[in-house]
């Protein structure tokens, strides 16, 4: 233990040199903007963070240096969050309630909400699905994609272009639009997955750059920059639109309603609700099944896994492909929900984002993943102001997290059984 | 096909790849040496553009005429503040995860990636920046319809690029600084209880991998003139094409891969399609992957247990 004296000189010496560094690498950038050939003055701006990160360090040295300091930092550390905690066998009661009131609230919500919040709420519940998606990839089965966005925008243009070429509706495209999307994973997962796990990430984060360039110019199959249409949902042949324009009925004339334009996203937001509870229900009995427990097994000793006899190549595949076929469904809805599709909606920042819910949900938490899809889809609608600092602040959480918590704010607690209710 | 252009489109080949290897020396040191991708070389690379725009003009409005003494101001300016970064985002993000999961120091990377993207974006604007022409002229060689030629700026890319080389090679092979990189790469756990401290290794690279970034950052801002923030991107997966085509880990093959990859991509939007070039670089990832995954002088990869 350093004398208090020495541990304040210390202290002072790493924020003088941390406050130096900053200054260094902040302040040609932050300082200096460049304005044609000329630069403009800001270094009030690098001073002001330079200022910021010496405090900072100060006190983080500070708080080393003192016994109360270093148990508060140790509580905070990653290794205080190893080890698993094992759930009760049979839920809490209180929990036991959440799911049907969640269901209800799911099911009667829209119908009082305003065309806005609704169109958010749907967007939201996308990313709830994408979100879903990779944790299946990223979370249990541990496998870094980073371009899941090109799933989605398979998923996407598959209603559009399905409806444009061979006519077909949404029902109809959803699942063959999943099948497509899985499909490519297939294809692109077979001859990557075999290798070490990092290239994954690097061919996937080119694999949703090419999409999207693709996309982008093939003029004659996909219109390019000027995108694609996309057919609205129906309720058996009954169309959501004023006027029938796809041959059937409107649904307000079918049923002698007042028109609402509310109807159409009313609608898609129930499909949705009820695809993304059967998609928490799947992902729980997943993670139950012994293809789940394999996947998780996989991401936590490879070497161990195959030393036991598993395929990590197929049992990879499995968990790749089923990531992708979601990340298809929710391109399904996106399509049908905008109306319109084009290729910047695909571009690498969504791919950021869906991975910025599933690492700031916590890796593998279905509960987590939820929550992190609609605090980060709804939070960005709420404050406009900061949508600047938006991509920043989710690069800066994704670090953190992984220095303070990279198995998730929420701590995975593993099923038990009770053997006496079995029998 | 006429032999007078294709001659060409490998000269033009040949600059462009050189600046591939630069940057592809990051990736393939540090993924030697640690055994990850470090996402953020790409955005190393694109803050080194800036740095070089920056202080070009700040050297001008100080009114330095000599072209040459204000290109070496420039680069030593550069190549300071990036290896600076490097420094920096390995000590942030990466050192804290050592011994952490498998999947942590990626997704870290990843962050910091898009950390320096939105922060050059915030700090410097969304618009297309540039730069004046400081080099002009060109090498010509054979009769006035038929001929190659070489501008000056490519001749000043090959040349600095073998000098660069050149440095690193002497450091890495001659230097004990050097032989204490190239333990630590071949067995961290080992050369550590040698003595070695391999933090500060590993710190090393991070800052010569930064460096050979800045050096391509300021040749190709010469070269194009103009840059945005979201340059990183495709040149850092096309580097890190060339680092896997060449052999991950290996010094030679990442140049070696910068330079085929170079050409090829020169030959392809030469006389095959423009559009397509940057598919035609993945595709020859893929493929370089699933027939030869250790490169062209890589060595096998074992999975120690």
């Amino acid at each position: 233990m350093a004398k208090p004296a020495s541990a304040l000189t210390k202290s002072l010496l790493d924020a003088l040199f941390s406050g130096v560094l900053a200054l260094v690498v902040l302040g040609p950038i932050s300082g200096l903007v460049l304005n044609g050939y000329q630069v403009r003055n800001e270094m009030q701006r690098p001073l002001l963070l330079a200022a910021a990160v010496m405090v900072g360090r100060f006190l983080f040295s500070l708080a080393l240096a003192t016994e109360r300091g270093r148990s508060l930092l140790g509580a905070l550390s990653a290794r205080a969050q190893q080890g698993v905690t094992v759930a009760e066998a049979s839920p809490p009661r209180s929990l036991r309630l959440a799911t049907p009131l969640l269901l209800a609230a799911g099911l009667i919500l829209p119908f009082f909400l305003s065309k806005y919040f609704l169109t958010v709420l749907i967007l939201a519940m996308i990313y709830v699905l994408l979100g879903l998606g990779l944790n299946i990839v990223v979370g249990l089965a541990g496998l870094l994609d980073l371009g899941y966005v090109a799933f989605y925008a398979v998923g996407a243009y598959g209603l559009a272009l399905g409806s444009q070429y061979l006519h077909l509706g949404f029902w109809t495209a959803l699942p063959l639009a999943a099948l497509l999307a899985a499909a490519c994973g297939g294809l692109l997962g077979f001859p990557v997955l075999r290798m070490h796990g990092d290239y994954l990430a690097i061919v996937t984060l080119g694999f949703g750059e090419i999409i999207r360039l693709v996309l982008n110019n093939w003029l004659d199959f996909t219109g390019g920059p000027n995108g694609a249409s996309a057919p609205p949902p129906t309720l058996f042949g009954l169309e959501f639109s004023r006027a029938a324009k796809y041959g059937g009925t409107p649904f307000h004339e079918y049923f002698h309603l007042e028109y609402n334009p509310n109807y159409k996203f009313i609608f898609i937001f129930l499909i949705l609700f009820a695809v993304v509870s059967l998609m928490v229900l799947f992902v729980g009995r997943l993670k139950q099944m012994p293809m789940g427990r394999t996947w998780e097994a996989l991401r936590e000793d490879e070497i161990a896994c195959r030393s036991l006899g598993i395929n990590h190549v197929t049992v990879k595949l499995s968990a790749f492909m089923m990531g992708a076929m979601v990340g298809g469904v929710a391109g399904v809805f996106f399509a049908t929900y905008q109306g319109f599709i084009n290729p910047t909606s695909f571009s690498f920042f969504e791919s950021a984002l869906i991975l910025a819910i599933v690492v700031l949900g916590g890796l593998g938490s279905t509960v987590g993943i939820v929550l992190a899809a609609l605090v980060l889809t709804i939070l960005p609608e709420m404050l406009r102001d900061f949508a600047e600092y938006r991509v920043l602040i989710f690069g800066v959480a994704m670090v953190l997290m992984m220095i303070w918590r990279p198995r998730g704010l929420i701590r995975i607690k593993r099923r038990s059984f009770d053997l006496e209710g079995l029998r | 096909m006429e032999l007078h252009i294709f001659a060409q489109q490998l000269l033009n080949g040949l600059s462009l790849g050189a600046i591939y290897g630069l940057i592809a020396i990051g990736y393939t040191m540090v993924y030697g040496i640690i055994g990850m991708i470090n996402f953020a070389h790409g955005d190393v690379y694109m803050i080194s553009a800036y740095l070089t725009a920056i202080a070009m003009s700040v050297v001008f409005s100080f009114g330095v005429d000599s072209v040459p003494f204000a290109l070496l101001i420039i680069l030593a300016v550069a190549v300071l503040v990036t290896a600076a970064y490097g420094w920096v985002i390995e000590r942030i993000a990466y050192r804290p995860l050592r011994g952490s999961t498998r999947l942590a120091p990626l997704i870290s990377a990843i962050g910091m990636s898009l950390v320096l993207q939105s922060y050059v974006q915030v700090s410097q604007g969304a618009r297309n920046q540039g730069i004046p022409t400081l080099i002009k002229g060109s090498l010509r060689i054979g009769s006035d319809t038929k001929f190659v030629q070489m501008t000056h700026i490519q001749l000043l890319i090959v040349a600095v690029t073998v000098a660069a080389m050149g440095a690193l090679t002497f450091v890495i092979q001659r230097t004990s600084l050097g032989r204490q990189c190239r333990a630590t790469q071949q067995d961290r756990k080992m050369a550590g209880i040698l003595g070695i401290d391999t933090n500060r290794i590993i710190s090393t690279v991070f800052v010569i991998g930064a460096s050979m970034a800045a050096v391509a950052g300021v040749l190709v801002t010469l070269n194009y003139g103009s840059f945005d923030f979201s340059i990183d991107f495709i040149t850092g997966i096309k580097a890190f094409t060339a680092a896997v085509l060449g052999g991950i880990g290996s010094l030679p093959g990442a140049m070696l891969g910068g330079v085929i990859l170079g050409m090829s991509e020169a030959l392809f939007s030469g006389f095959v399609n423009t559009d397509y070039k940057d598919v035609f670089a993945f595709v020859l990832l893929v493929v370089v992957l699933i027939f030869r995954p250790s490169g062209l002088l890589g060595k096998a990869e074992f999975e120690k247990v």
